[in-house]
């Protein structure tokens, strides 16, 4: 027989950027959080990163067996929801829940409603919220108590304790009159030096990440940057502070905003895909946040408003699919109704 | 000056350094020579030859079957030996005519001589262009004579010399405009003589600097010419797009460059322009780049049309190892060939060939909506939505989302991170719409 060659539809090349590639930078990329987590935090937050990030694998690769999945190339996804699990709970938390976190976001949120791509929800987030409903005091106890010894056990943070809520909580609960730095110390809050959970508090932490990120072309900064400074607008506005910038950055670097929105606002499959639909997708995360900061009982809103958003996907999809190059804007077709 | 460039594209490995520097050779054919008469776009050619005939170099041996359609002149002296059906680059079985070979390279009265083109109307000057056979040398394969007779001809005001060669590996225009850079100057003065409004501008990607330098010398004391450089960048050369890098107009697929007051032709193009009109030469000779990994001795050949793939494969030494994957044309939008035993025809741009081959390398895992298909596409599409509207031979929603503008480039395709063959769904969805659309 003659020689033959392969045969297949062109182009001919890959760029050799791989799913697992990608992936891999994302956990890179949460590294210094996570490191400046487990020192703060001490071994027992590393403990609760291997439990989320194992129990993860453990849980697709099950759930891959049972539904007899097709072996495709593993693309390391479940290590980063697993990961992004990890670092929403407090270093407190007994290590079951973010087992019951993990399965609740592999094989509820992801593999029930296709698996990898088809989620409508961010797994982690679509977990964190399972675990606090259902574990509030528990998910809450950031309470790090003073510790005489084993500070590499309870880390960095038990050599003075953390007595005092979060520093959201602090600025929630600040009278009207009084400063913002005899609340919280917003040189603590940018360091991480604070309480909460094991992968949120070091601002300057998520954001060495979210440069790599950039760098690296995992994410662009349409979503970040649209996040941040609608909230930021709306912190402005209706914060009750007027234009205070201690007030503004305190609430930047308070919670989940920083972490939530460079790594779990620009989850690719939870989403918009065209570019007007991320900015569209960013501002009303920010006015979701901004609502839920300051007009609901909680200090929290990230978490929320990112599952809420996610739903709201397709529908600024919709609205916001480009004109492809060259075609002209549609004229009103005024008869066309008749 | 500011460089023209537009929005999207990929940068994949360009491979130009491996063929660009070696001047271009001649290949003279040793074996039979085949013609198909499916080389350009429209009605297949009628042969005017019949078996046993003696024919001439530069002799038209076919002649337009249609309005939409081009002339085929013989490359060589020799006899028809057959009017036979045989396999093309596309895969399509077309007839085509073989001429045997009497290597005396004996010329049909009048080739070769030279013409002053100053003397010529613009009817006369189509009417050459239109015999000569050319098309777009491209790739596309479009009737020249077409393009060059648009509806208003005061209506066009630039007309545009592709010398981008975004392809990657492919280098026959870069040696085009450094070895025969007068006549592509030429070629273009004779097009504008067609069109007294419009000025001419060569566009050249800045990854050609030698080329840019050359032509612009060569420019230097033309009114009507500038030479443009575009950023390099896939796909600057398509046509859209280059319009686009070189005026601001924008058009889409159911426009025609004309439209825009824009004619476009490829370097090789306005050289067989020059050839046809200033030296009474049709379109029998082009330049194919033999380039890739698995070549023994990578460089450009100026090839006579209906010589096999396999004769300009062994002049360019055979194959170094055992290739994977030859391709006809570039990497990104090139056809794969399963056998060399093909003829090199009016649009065959390069022959390559690759040790590795990553469609069959890269595993198809689930799309996660990274949105890179979006960064890339040139057109401003959303292949993602593209792609799940194919996957459901969904027709309606392809063409809302805009399907029908795609013009296959391979850009979603090339960033994909989970190796999604978007081009390719996209191409069969687009050519099942067209299918449709005649049966209608």
């Amino acid at each position: 027989m003659k020689e033959m060659y392969n045969v297949s539809a062109s182009p001919h090349v890959r760029s050799g950027v791989t799913t697992a590639g990608i992936m891999r930078d994302v956990v890179i990329a949460l590294a210094p959080a996570c490191i400046f987590g487990i020192y703060w935090f001490g071994l027992s937050a590393l403990l609760v990163l291997l439990a989320s990030v194992a129990s993860s694998v453990v849980f697709e690769y099950l759930w891959r067996l049972v539904a007899k999945k097709p072996k495709v190339p593993y693309e390391c996804s479940a290590i980063v929801t697993g990961l992004l699990i990890g670092m929403n709970m407090p270093s407190s938390i007994p290590l079951w829940i973010p087992v019951v976190a993990s399965a609740f976001a592999i094989i509820v949120v992801k593999e029930m409603f296709g698996g990898l791509g088809q989620n409508f929800m961010n797994p982690a987030l679509g977990a964190r919220c399972f675990v606090m409903l259902c574990f509030t005091g528990r998910m809450t106890a950031y309470v790090v108590e003073k510790a005489e010894s084993s500070h590499l056990w309870y880390g960095a943070a038990s050599i003075d304790g953390i007595t005092s809520p979060t520093p959201l909580g602090a600025l929630k609960n600040l009278e009207a009159g009084a400063s913002v730095s005899s609340a919280v110390s917003l040189k603590d809050m940018f360091f991480g030096f604070t309480g909460g959970v094991i992968g949120e508090t070091s601002t300057i932490a998520i954001l060495i990440g979210a440069a790599y990120l950039l760098f690296r072309k995992v994410i662009s900064l349409r979503i970040p940057v649209a996040y941040i400074a609608t909230f930021a607008v709306f912190a402005l506005l209706f914060g009750g502070r007027g234009f205070d910038p201690e007030y503004l950055a305190c609430e930047l670097c308070g919670g989940g905003l920083m972490l939530g929105a460079w790594f779990m606002a620009t989850d690719y499959v939870t989403s918009p895909i065209t570019k007007t639909g991320q900015i569209v997708f960013g501002i009303l995360l920010g006015i979701m946040t901004g609502i839920i900061r300051i007009a609901s009982n909680s200090s929290e809103g990230v978490s929320y408003s990112i599952i809420f958003c996610n739903l709201l996907v397709p529908v600024i999809e919709r609205y916001t699919m480009p004109r492809a190059f060259g075609v002209l804007r549609k004229k009103k077709e005024g008869g066309a109704a008749k | 000056m500011k460089k023209g460039t537009f929005k999207g594209g990929v940068h994949p490995y360009e491979g130009k350094e491996i063929s660009m520097n070696k001047p271009t050779a001649q290949l003279l054919p040793k074996g039979d020579l085949v013609y198909p008469m499916s080389q350009h776009i429209g009605a297949p050619a009628k042969p005017i030859v019949s078996v046993g005939d003696h024919v001439l170099m530069g002799q038209t041996i076919a002649e337009a079957g249609g309005f939409v359609s081009s002339p085929i002149a013989a490359s060589v002296s020799g006899t028809v030996k057959a009017i036979q059906p045989t396999l093309t680059v596309s895969g399509a079985i077309v007839d085509a005519i073989v001429i045997e070979n009497d290597n005396q390279y004996e010329r049909a009265p009048g080739v070769g001589e030279k013409r002053d083109y100053t003397k010529l109307s613009k009817q006369e000057i189509r009417d050459i262009i239109r015999d000569a056979g050319i098309v777009g040398m491209g790739g596309a394969g479009f009737p020249t004579f077409i393009k060059l007779t648009p509806k208003n001809e005061d209506a066009i005001d630039y007309i545009i010399v592709n010398g981008s060669e975004c392809e990657p590996y492919l280098t026959s225009d870069y040696r085009m405009m450094l070895e025969e850079g007068e006549k592509l100057v030429d070629g273009l003065k004779i097009i504008l003589r067609l069109f007294d409004n419009a000025k001419g501008i060569i566009a050249i990607e800045d990854n050609k600097p030698l080329a840019i330098e050359k032509i612009s010398e060569l420019v230097a004391k033309e009114e009507r010419i500038e030479v443009k450089t575009v950023r390099t960048k896939y796909p600057e050369g398509s046509e859209r797009q280059l319009i686009f890098a070189c005026t601001g107009r924008k058009i889409n697929s159911s426009m025609l460059p004309a439209d825009a007051g824009v004619v476009v032709n490829n370097v090789d193009t306005v050289i067989s322009i020059h050839m046809a009109v200033a030296e009474c030469t049709p379109l029998i000779r082009r330049i194919v780049t033999v380039s890739g990994d698995a070549i023994m001795n990578p460089q450009n050949f100026s090839v006579k049309t209906g010589t096999r793939y396999s004769e300009v494969l062994e002049a360019a030494g055979g194959f170094k190892v055992r290739p994977k994957k030859l391709i006809s044309g570039g990497t990104m939008m090139g056809l794969s060939l399963f056998d060399v035993d093909i003829p090199v025809t009016k649009t065959s741009s390069a022959l390559l060939a690759f040790e590795n081959d990553p469609a069959d390398i890269v595993p198809e895992g689930p799309c996660i909506r990274c949105g890179r298909c979006v960064e890339a596409c040139p057109e401003n599409l959303i292949p993602q939505m593209l792609m799940s509207a194919a996957e459901k031979f969904d027709d309606a929603s392809f063409e809302a989302v805009s399907g029908m503008e795609c013009m296959e480039c391979g850009s979603c395709t090339f960033v994909c991170p989970a190796g999604r063959r978007l081009t390719q769904a996209l191409k069969q969805t687009r050519r099942s719409i067209l299918d449709n659309r005649k049966k209608k």
